[in-house]
């Protein structure tokens, strides 16, 4: 049967069109579905990046408590891939998807630059990432927090996926752009079928964009959805 | 019955606060010099409930479910 993976909208997405775009480079089918719609007969979704309810509260705060998100809740049971954009990411974590929250910049104030992250672990989504890849951030609420004795869990489950490091691939504190713990830039449940990444993939998958390294997210969460 | 609730819901002790930081430099550029400051969201609200016992469990179902973040946040409910 051909895959099709869910793009959620809810007021004040974007990137939306960004993410189906580099699905269909990928030959992959990806529906548009705004929140008020039924999540149904879907291979996987990704929830993408964007203002969601204007930050409101915290960033992803009302968007987690919508009704297409326990329909989400469902299906990362179910053990399908479940992708989390900035704004995405922000809302698996309010959701309890994914431990720990992202929260307010160190430096309070919006970033929007290209980094370096390096895959951590294995996962699902970075299966056929390179070790280290370039892809941009735009956030103002993406340094991760996690309670000191859940982030030993973390790393003792694998469930750290990306760190933000330097040109020579160390997660030093120069190459944190946001005063994220030990430079977490993406985690994932316990399961792994879930993932919450704060770098926008989408923004790097096609060469025009300066990278193609996002691609591999998309492409291995495809390899993983075919495995099932 | 009718109830008044302010919820104020704020960083844990400890917990790093951009905001307060940058508001305490630009206080101190005004001659205010300020040995600590935290900022909280209040949220004054009106709603109706069986009974005070009833009222107390409401407030605090809206900050565990919504209005607080429990890996950042503390808050406290204050009934009028």
């Amino acid at each position: 049967m051909l895959m099709k993976i869910a793009i959620l909208r809810f007021g004040g997405s974007n990137c939306d069109l960004d993410v189906q775009k580099a699905l269909n480079n990928l030959g992959v089918h990806a529906e548009l579905v705004w929140y008020k719609e039924v999540l149904e007969g879907f291979d996987g979704a990704i929830i993408p990046g964007g203002f969601s309810y204007g930050d409101y509260l915290r960033a992803g705060a009302i968007a987690a408590r919508t009704k297409i998100m326990q329909s989400v809740q469902e299906m990362a049971a179910d053990g399908k891939p479940v992708l989390g954009i900035c704004n995405g990411a922000q809302i698996l974590s309010e959701s309890n998807l994914v431990p720990g929250t992202f929260t307010l910049n160190q430096y309070p104030k919006f970033i929007c630059k290209w980094v370096k992250l390096l895959k951590i672990g294995r996962s699902p989504f970075t299966s056929l990432s390179s070790e280290v890849v370039k892809l941009p951030i735009a956030h103002k609420e993406g340094r991760y927090v996690v309670p000191p004795r859940l982030l030993k869990e973390l790393y003792e489950n694998d469930q750290v996926v990306f760190k933000y490091v330097d040109d020579k691939g160390c997660p030093t504190s120069a190459a944190n752009p946001n005063g994220s713990q030990d430079n977490i830039a993406a985690i994932s449940n316990l399961e792994k079928n879930v993932l919450a990444m704060m770098p926008h993939p989408e923004r790097a998958s096609e060469k025009r964009l300066g990278s193609l390294d996002g691609n591999a997210v998309f492409e291995s969460m495809i390899r993983y959805i075919k495995s099932l | 019955m009718l109830f008044r609730a302010e919820i104020t819901v704020k960083l844990k002790d400890g917990m790093l606060d951009p905001e307060a930081t940058t508001i305490t430099k630009a206080l101190k550029h005004l001659g205010f010099e300020c040995r600590s400051l935290k900022q909280a969201s209040v949220f004054e609200l009106e709603f109706e409930a069986d009974s005070r016992q009833n009222a107390t469990e409401v407030a605090q179902g809206m900050c565990q479910r919504l209005l607080a973040n429990p890996i950042i946040h503390d808050y406290s409910v204050v009934l009028e």
